[in-house]
């Protein structure tokens, strides 16, 4: 017999009295946590596959369930961590490489939770949102350098394109494979309720959802994955993919048991094939080549929609924006180390890249240094997780911010972090019929909308106690922030000073 | 040792107070100084000044630049700068009258320059973007010189004390003007030094204000990627530098400034023609960092007017009023009234609504 080296991660505790056997859990596990014996007439339980999705908990009638971390751990080791031994086991055993899903977990600093944001006291009043106008609207795009006045002195209006985001709030790219079908028609839905945008993700565009076009933004990878020019033209922006703050310097991976016969049409490609996207674009080998591809896509449509270039957030990441905001592109999307993904090499997710709080402070500064913050607009991704991370980053100097993961949580996922596998058990990051329908579009996307809802109206509370009516006059304004338990170092590159000071 | 403005960032509640002459008659600054006088309690005693315009008319060809001095060493370093920058045809010190109110007074001098012919034509800029540039690297670079006014034909005077002690010390009622503005200042820290009183001024444009900005940072950082240095940290020094952004290197008209600054909300400019709404929504769209919000109430002074704006919410008050060919405005009905008992037409612009004086042609 084989050894099986793994104890299982988690116990599933059963409480005998409360269970009525109506067997609901059974039928809900995906990963065959449960069995009913008919003979004995009683649940059977085999922990091995489970995840702690909580998906048993949440649905059991009688809450007679409990997922919980088994105890029966190994020996405690300062140096070797239960998580490393358990990975060298599965190492051992496949020869391959460990894969994982949604942000980096690992302890490293959240900048968002050493920034504290000001208040107005005596010198100057605060502004209450119920009674006085608050306006959280703001336009991403490039901006021209100066006024032009035609020739009977009336203001040329002309700008170039821009998107109109009356929260900035923007849902970050998830491609559809990754994610189900139900998933996207909620963004869509929801994006379009809340005057954002959602971002197809580098697996293409169904046709279903070219209606909601107008709060799309379509992403072009390296895969180039669905891309033609009915797709290109759908959209409100293109967003160009050069890197995923999960996965820097890799491509998109999307397993082939995700690629049915929908998938398959929309991201053309045979079915059941993996979709793999090469970790460079093959185009694009330095930034001059970029703006090549940015003037392409430009020039399939007619210059009437902004560019995206979205970016992993890397150690040279202010050079690498600055170089971005001179090649035409619109915007920039920076997206941190914690940020999401449906699945990822573990060992790239979590030591790859920088915290977006940084990265986030240094393109703002290195652009205003060079004059051409006005070139570009910036949007920050990578683990924006309540409207206190947004007022922060609007504040450190982004114009909005991308969501995923929150989306996600919103929708019901419980981040057990097991995307890869396919079955996931909410019926968001699968592509089995029965799982998907588990989510229900229109309680999807009511629950988006209550969420950004919810976060706005947060905005707006700070934005008021800070005296700020306009979240334009909160962007880069550093000075509403102050961090606690920072070094000087890390004050200096976040561009704030210490509470106190 | 506790730290100077400019090295600290000072909020302030103020006063603030200006008269305008339309036909350009000449007054002494005896008048605007009275105006202070009740509403002393709105300032604290750390700072006041003044600014008049029309008061140099036989070097107003000539930009007038008044400076602070820490000491003789900070004076003979800037003049050594000045000396290959500009032709200076007249420096004098500033006469001013030994006041129980106000103390360690540094030196303070007046030059009146034009820029040197040749340096001018190398650098390839306009006369004002050239002394520009001078006052800024002045101001940044050169430890314990201040210049603090640098307009033709016109003059700020400002001190740390009680405005009125401040208007008699620099002798105001000598100088004759055909617009004054003035400003008492209730800092709620000490400014340590000169530098940090009001008006402030970048060539003619001046400015008095009071409030606290909310969107200072947001403001100051954009600004500055124009090459304006927020050297004073002060409210009143970053909207100085977008008037003059906005005004003369952009080319907006007054009105089109207001409509930046204290631009309208959303809804109100739904509620526009569409013309209107156009050019409205660009200014909120190009200009959205320049929006100052938190509350204000600032009166820009330039060669030949002024401007009175408050903020779009109107958290600070402010008042204007007419007697004869003048204009009165102020923090307070009583300032106005300490100037002319007899004002007539009181009235109270609303947020974001700009009052715009300007003398008749060929007045000034």
């Amino acid at each position: 017999m084989k050894i099986n080296y793994l104890s299982p991660e988690f116990e599933v505790v059963r409480n005998e009295d409360r269970c009525i056997k109506c067997l609901l859990c059974v039928k809900q596990c995906a990963n065959g946590v449960y069995t009913y014996d008919e003979t004995k007439q009683t649940i059977v339980i085999d922990e091995t596959n489970c995840v702690n999705c909580q998906r048993c908990v949440a649905l059991c009638p009688t809450r007679a369930l409990k997922v919980r971390k088994n105890d029966c751990g190994l020996r405690e080791n300062g140096n070797w961590s239960e998580n490393t031994i358990r990975e060298i086991f599965k190492q051992a055993g496949s020869g391959g490489i460990l894969l994982s899903s949604m942000g980096n977990p690992e302890k490293y600093p959240v900048y968002w939770d050493k920034i504290l944001i000001n208040a107005s006291q005596v010198t100057n009043p605060s502004i209450d949102p119920l009674r006085e106008p608050m306006e959280t609207r703001v336009f991403l795009g490039k901006k021209p350098p100066s006024m032009v006045r035609k020739e009977d002195g009336s203001i040329d209006c002309s700008l170039p394109p821009q998107l109109k985001l009356d929260v900035p709030v923007m849902f970050a790219a998830m491609s559809y494979g990754s994610v189900s079908y139900n998933v996207h028609k909620s963004l869509a839905k929801a994006a379009q309720a809340l005057g954002t945008y959602y971002n197809s993700g580098e697996g293409g565009l169904h046709e279903d959802f070219y209606c909601y076009g107008e709060n799309t933004v379509v992403q072009v990878a390296s895969g180039r994955f669905g891309v033609h020019k009915n797709y290109l033209e759908a959209g409100a922006a293109i967003e160009i993919k050069m890197g995923q703050g999960a996965k820097p310097g890799i491509g998109g991976h999307l397993p082939g048991v995700k690629v049915g016969p929908d998938v398959s049409r929309t991201r053309m490609i045979p079915e059941g094939t993996d979709a793999i996207s090469p970790a460079p674009h093959h185009d694009i080998y330095s930034i001059e080549d970029l703006r090549q591809l940015v003037i392409s896509l430009k020039e399939a449509t007619g210059y009437q929609k902004p560019i995206i270039v979205k970016v992993a957030a890397v150690h040279n990441i202010a050079a690498i924006a600055s170089g971005i905001a001179r090649s035409g592109a619109d915007i920039i999307a920076i997206d941190g180390f914690r940020g999401g993904t449906g699945a990822a090499p573990t060992r790239i997710r979590d030591n790859v890249g920088i915290p977006i709080e940084l990265a986030l402070a240094s393109v703002d500064r290195q652009l205003r240094d060079e004059g051409i913050r006005t070139n570009v607009s910036l949007i920050a991704g990578g683990s924006i997780r309540s409207s206190a991370d947004v007022i922060k980053a609007i504040a450190l100097g982004a114009d909005a911010c991308y969501i995923g993961t929150a989306a996600l949580i919103a929708l019901g996922c419980h981040l057990c972090r097991s995307c890869q596998k396919g079955k996931c058990n909410w019926g968001i990051a699968t592509q089995v019929p029965e799982l998907v329908e588990r989510l229900d579009p229109e309680v999807g996307y009511q629950r988006l909308v209550n969420l950004i809802t919810a976060w706005k109206r947060e905005i707006k509370e700070m934005m008021g106690g800070m005296g700020i009516n306009s979240i334009e006059a909160l962007r880069g304004n550093r000075l509403m922030l102050r961090g606690v338990g920072l070094t000087q170092k890390e004050l200096d590159i976040l561009g704030i000073k210490h509470a106190g000071e | 040792m506790s730290k100077l403005e400019g090295q600290i960032r000072i909020p302030s509640g103020c006063a603030i107070s200006a008269v305008i002459s339309k036909t350009g008659e000449k007054m002494t600054g005896e008048k605007i100084i009275e105006s202070m006088i009740p509403m002393h309690e709105r300032s604290n005693g750390l700072g006041g000044g003044f600014a008049g315009y029309g008061i140099y008319p036989e070097y107003k060809d000539f930009f007038a630049l008044h400076i602070f001095f820490r000491d003789a060493l900070s004076r003979r370093e800037c003049e050594e700068y000045l000396k290959d920058k500009v032709e200076i045809v007249k420096q004098e010190s500033i006469h001013v009258r030994k006041t129980p109110g106000i103390k360690d007074a540094p030196l303070i001098r007046r030059y009146f320059v034009a820029p040197m012919p040749c340096a001018l034509a190398a650098s390839q800029l306009d006369e004002n973007e050239y002394i520009m540039r001078i006052v800024i690297q002045i101001n940044t670079d050169i430890a314990g010189a201040y210049v603090f006014s640098s307009g033709k034909n016109m003059g700020i005077f400002k001190a740390v004390g009680y405005p009125e002690d401040v208007g008699r010390f620099y002798r105001l009622d000598e100088y004759e003007a055909y617009c004054w503005t003035a400003h008492g200042r209730y800092p709620t820290n000490t400014p340590g030094w000169w530098g940090g009183a009001h008006p402030f001024g970048l060539l003619d444009y001046s400015i008095v204000h009071n409030g606290e900005i909310s969107s200072y940072d947001a403001n100051r950082r954009f600004i500055e990627m124009f090459g304006y240095r927020c050297t004073l940290q002060t409210d009143t020094e970053v909207i100085t530098y977008i008037a003059d952004f906005l005004l003369r290197k952009q080319k907006l008209t007054l009105q089109e400034m207001a409509s930046v600054i204290a631009a309208p909300f959303w809804s109100e400019i739904e509620r526009k023609t569409d013309a209107e709404k156009e050019v409205l929504a660009y200014f909120r769209t190009v200009y959205s960092s320049l929006l100052v919000t938190g509350p204000f109430s600032i009166i820009l002074g330039f060669t030949g007017g002024l401007m009175a704006l408050n903020d779009r919410l109107k958290l600070r008050s402010m008042v204007t009023a007419e007697k004869g060919d003048k204009v009165l405005i102020a923090s307070e009905e009583a300032a106005i009234r300490a100037m002319e008992p007899d004002a007539e037409n009181i009235a109270y612009p609303a947020g974001g609504e700009p009052v715009i004086v300007r003398l008749k042609e060929g007045a000034y």
